[in-house]
């Protein structure tokens, strides 16, 4: 790739910037004499082709990419189920304090007290929010958090000896990790349709809950961003029938001192920290998915968890515990982080983020339902989805209103999810929101309405100003071109 | 498009057309365009038995993935590697170029009698 | 006037007051009907809020209870690394563009995460010397599982051969990956043959004793058996040694961490994943491409998403949704910084010092050097007493010792040296350890 022209932006990659000689570091001398080297059959022969660049230019490439980013530090970004809420700086800064960023995990528990100590604090927290004692921080992320969960399940039926229990029930409006997590623990995913209010089908789920019911999967609210009325019904019926319920947490921004899982019958939940509790997203990581059961699945919760003993905290391996599902104790710089958000945030403030994330996401739905069309015509809790098929009949569908948002500055709604709902836009505005801004939302929706008949190509041809209008995913997946490759040899990958 | 009437068709939206000894597989226009852009085609390799009405690939696009349910049982004897290098083949057209599979069948007429004419998938399609 | 709760919390009570009004309620209780009113609202046991000065006092009280390294002199590794972390890399990570964006899907306002993991994705396959590269696992050791679920769907076998010198942590993660889908995981020598039936050989180099395997005749070994090698290799030492690429591997994994990424008690990490071209659509993650738009300029999607679980669910190669983009970005810039020379240079400096220390410590009477060959900057010492005693002597002069293996090895400590343990700290520890061992008078 060439130099740019003036007044485009350098694109070009860092190898495309590379000049032999620059260096970005000078790294130390060797203090210790040189010492003799392996046998050479051992040694790489050919050499990386990593950059040579100077440390200003790469300074230069990451800020100058860095704009190129929608964020919520820049941006309105009512993505739905993602809970992008403001990420508290502060948070950061204590992530980064040398005694939590700079501990090794092998050392001994006597030397990482303070951060076995956090971690406790925060499982008993946690706890606390769910009305789930039993909790594991460790999981990465929500999907192994799911996973873990599962995992549980599977080994408290196989300790009864009830091992005919391998069928996972989730609605058909579930995330994909559901049916692909259910997939990974062996279970065979059955999934219940939803009657026409957004509702779990009681009678539906009463039909196929048995003895071959391991987990009923659920997220509260639902991906439609309701609480589901017949909750207690539910958890009933699957426990009448033997099975476990199971929580997908990605959506306890709406139920934070609003009611406990564990009160509804829940017995195993995942939380996102990286939603609910604050933590940033990173452009696709790192979160952390805590697990979080009842006090009888507890003996079965994922190596390690933190336990106390009078003022002394250490690693612990559960009874019988499902084991190791990562390397170390989780995403600990995560934990800090959600920590941090919880002790700012109190018992007190709990209730209040998400009060207001219910109160901003209905304030959005009242406000667009007539001209959008809602997928359920009730209130919802921290998200609404709308079904715009009346834009879609005049030509501009879900994903031409989500890229035209993007010329006022404001990232898209999550799109055609959950699938059940024809040209879904996902809202989710989150409590740390201004009334200002959701205003100021509402009016861009409905000016874009309007432009679908006065100038409909605004929404074909959006985005118009971004770095890159829109690109031919198509020819990506079918060439695919993954790697930088030095100019005399670029040919795709296939 | 019209649909070509020389061929039979499911309900899966495949068709099957008879050619000499054997049967050529693919797969409709109404396939490809609820599909959008085809990005890549799974397909068994030669000598592989298939069965009527069972799956025997997948067909992709760039946020959807379709299995491919074969609408006459046999065994492979061709397969058409100009959609596995160009997949976008499938979509300039399903019933030339875009063709999948050559299949040697045994019992082509009682297996084509369980399959649909033009007029009946175009009616089914048209719902 | 009241004042907020919470300085995330914007609205006030007349926001909160004139927008219930526009929804048509009363109250907020109006909104949470379908909630079971008895477990409606109920107290939470938390302590109260703090006020942010309080906070930072708290968590920086939490911090000064653990013995930070360097403060400390630290000799750990097993499987997470000190190394020096360039300012250039900490001053990007922190920019709010980065950190506070979702994961990329709609690729017009993402190009510059997009971009970043396209060139991670390249820095990767340059590095290891394999085809492909997808955008980040989680961690090292789930991206060594995945290696080996993804070589039992290409083989269309159930077996799993995992090498004796594998790290018995990383068995336990392959187990919790393996348990639910029907695969047998199998604990070979060097010397046994593999399963008839395997889909994969796995192993790691160095191995848990610091010990450099010959991934080439590994990789042979599971090539005549019909089988994949699947490698799990540390970063670093692919700066002097010969790479998973060079050596025939099928899938290469790796921890990520030491390039760039802070110790942080174990996470968050991010797990290296590249494997041959031929095997890429069987690839767990995200996968980042280069397109271009309407206008016919270059730009950066995801891209073979048809494997991911958003689409194909239940059948999805894997179902990583959030992985850890933002610790590829601290390795991509930590790459960028050090460069092409620094990259060689950094391996050296480990060997060098590594081998200075195992030299000296060999010398030392009732200790000797005990990896079973070459190794890179990590190596076993048999210990004259129990490796929890000589560390918590180590501790009082300021010394966090090697890893405790007497778990697996006699007496055994495994001693890991970076380019930040300096000549003066390695002379420390040498002397601390020969007089600890020392017997009173």
């Amino acid at each position: 790739m060439n130099a740019p022209y003036p007044g485009e932006i350098d694109r070009r990659l860092l190898n495309e910037r590379s000049v032999s000689g620059r260096i970005g570091l000078q790294l130390q001398e060797l203090d210790v004499p040189e010492q003799a080297l392996p046998e050479p059959g051992l040694l790489r022969t050919d050499e990386a082709r990593l950059p040579e660049v100077s440390q200003q230019e790469v300074v230069r490439y990451f800020t100058t990419l860095s704009t190129m980013n929608f964020s919520i530090d820049a941006n309105f970004y009512p993505l739905g189920s993602c809970t992008m809420k403001y990420n508290p700086k502060v948070n950061e800064e204590m992530a980064f304090l040398p005694g939590m960023a700079g501990i090794h995990p092998h050392q001994p528990d006597e030397t990482v007290q303070g951060a076995l100590q956090l971690i406790w604090e925060l499982q008993r927290d946690l706890g606390e929010i769910t009305g789930l004692p039993g909790v594991c921080l460790g999981p990465l992320a929500g999907a192994q958090g799911e996973y873990s969960g599962l995992m549980i399940a599977r080994a408290y039926f196989e300790e009864r000896g009830d091992i005919g229990r391998i069928v996972a029930l989730m609605p058909d409006s579930a995330h994909g990790t559901n049916p692909a997590s259910a997939s990974m623990a062996g279970l065979e995913v059955v999934t219940l349709p939803s009657d026409s209010e957004g509702n779990v089908d009681v009678e539906a789920l009463k039909a196929l809950a048995d003895e071959r019911t391991c987990v009923f999967m659920l997220t509260l609210p639902s991906t439609l961003g309701l609480f589901e009325p017949n909750i207690l019904e539910i958890t009933n019926i699957i426990h009448e029938a033997g099975g476990l319920v199971y929580a997908d947490g990605a959506n306890l921004n709406a139920l934070l001192g609003i009611v406990k899982l564990g009160d509804l019958g829940f017995d195993i939940a995942h939380s996102n920290l990286h939603k609910t509790f604050s933590t940033p997203h990173g452009g696709g990581g790192p979160g952390a998915g805590p697990v979080l059961v009842s006090e009888t699945l507890a003996p079965f919760l994922p190596t390690p968890v933190v336990s106390r003993d009078g003022h002394t905290y250490r690693l612990d391996a559960p009874d019988k515990s499902v084991g190791r599902v990562n390397g170390f104790h989780g995403s600990f710089g995560v934990l800090v982080r959600a920590y941090a958000y919880v002790r700012a945030i109190g018992a007190e403030g709990m209730r209040e983020v998400s009060e207001n994330a219910i109160i901003n996401a209905n304030y959005i739905r009242t406000a667009l339902s007539d001209e959008f069309g809602i997928a359920a015509d009730r209130a919802c809790m921290h998200e609404c989805v709308f079904s715009p098929q009346a834009q879609k009949a005049k030509g501009a569908t879900a994903l031409d209103i989500s890229k035209r948002l993007i010329d006022y500055g404001i990232h898209p709604p999550t799109m055609y999810f959950p699938l059940i709902v024809p040209e879904a836009l996902m809202v989710e505005p989150t409590e740390t929101e201004t009334k200002d801004t959701l205003d100021r939302f509402i009016a861009v929706m409905r000016q874009i309405n309007k432009e679908i008949s006065s100038d409909p190509d605004l929404l074909h041809d959006a985005p118009h100003d971004t770095p890159n209008t829109r690109l031919d995913e198509a020819s990506a997946a079918r060439k695919p071109y993954l790697r930088w490759q030095p100019e005399q040899n670029l040919t795709a990958s296939d | 498009m019209t649909t070509p009437d020389d061929r039979r068709y499911s309900g899966e939206h495949e068709w099957a057309f008879v050619d000499g000894n054997n049967v050529t597989v693919g797969v409709t226009r109404f396939a490809t365009d609820s599909l959008g852009d085809v990005v890549y085609v799974d397909l068994p390799e030669s000598g592989t038995e298939i069965t009527q009405f069972e799956k025997f690939g997948e067909i992709e696009s760039v946020k959807a993935v379709s299995d491919l349910l074969a609408p006459i049982g046999g065994t492979i004897v061709e397969i058409n590697s100009e959609v596995i290098d160009m997949p976008e083949k499938v979509n300039e057209d399903p019933y030339s170029v875009g063709w999948l599979l050559k299949v040697e069948v045994a019992d082509a007429d009682s297996q084509l009698g369980k399959l649909m004419d033009a007029a009946a998938y175009d009616n089914l399609t048209a719902e | 006037m009241t004042t907020n709760v919470s300085p995330y919390i914007p609205n006030t009570d007349a926001d909160r007051e004139l927008m219930l009004a526009a929804i048509g309620v009363n109250s907020i209780d109006d909104l949470v009907l379908d909630i079971p009113q008895a477990h409606r609202f109920p107290a939470l046991d938390l302590r109260p809020a703090l006020s942010e000065f309080d906070l930072v006092a708290e968590i920086a009280a939490l911090a000064s209870k653990n013995a930070t390294p360097g403060d400390y002199a630290c000799f750990l590794g097993a499987g997470a690394y000190r190394h020096y972390i360039p300012s250039v890399v900490k001053s990007v990570v922190a920019r709010g563009e980065f950190l506070t964006s979702y994961t990329p899907y709609q690729p017009e306002v993402a190009q510059g995460t997009l971009q970043v993991g396209f060139e991670f994705q390249s820095m990767i396959c340059e590095i290891t010397g394999m085809e492909v590269a997808n955008a980040g696992m989680y961690d090292g050791p789930t991206a060594f599982a995945e290696g080996a679920l993804m070589a039992c769907r290409i083989t269309r076998r159930q077996t799993i051969a995992v090498l004796d010198a594998v790290d018995p942590r990383n068995v336990q993660i392959l187990d919790a990956y393996a348990r639910h889908q029907g695969i047998q995981i199998t604990v070979i020598g060097h010397g046994d043959a593999l399963p008839d039936d395997a889909a994969c050989l796995m192993f790691q180099s160095p191995d848990q004793f610091g010990a450099i395997e010959d991934m080439a005749a590994l990789a042979e070994k599971a090539h005549s058996a019909g089988a994949l090698a699947v490698a799990s290799v540390n970063p670093t030492s692919l700066g002097m040694f010969r790479t998973p690429g060079e050596c025939d591997v099928d899938i290469a994994t790796a921890e990520g961490q030491a390039l760039g990424v802070p110790l942080s008690f174990g996470g968050p990490y991010v797990g290296l994943f590249a494997c041959k071209d031929a095997h890429k659509r069987q690839m767990p993650g995200r996968i980042i491409g280069r397109t271009t738009d309407t206008k016919d300029r270059v730009g950066y999607a995801l891209t073979l998403q048809t494997r991911e679980q958003h689409i194909r669910r239940e059948r999805a190669t894997s179902n990583i949704c959030t992985s850890t983009a933002l610790i590829g970005l601290l390795m991509t810039t930590y790459l960028a910084v050090i460069g092409r020379s620094g990259f060689k240079k950094v391996a050296e400096l480990c060997y060098h010092k590594a081998h200075y220390a195992s030299a000296r410590i060999d010398q030392l009477p009732g200790y000797a050097v005990k990896s079973g060959g070459p190794f890179f900057h990590e190596f076993m010492v048999e210990c004259p007493l129990p490796p929890a005693e000589i560390n918590r002597a180590l501790l009082g002069k300021k010394i966090i010792g090697g890893h405790d293996m007497s778990d697996r090895s006699l007496n055994g400590m495994l001693i890991c040296v970076t380019e930040v343990n300096t000549r003066a700290e390695i002379d420390a520890l040498v002397a601390a350890l020969g007089e600890i061992a020392r017997p009173r008078q």
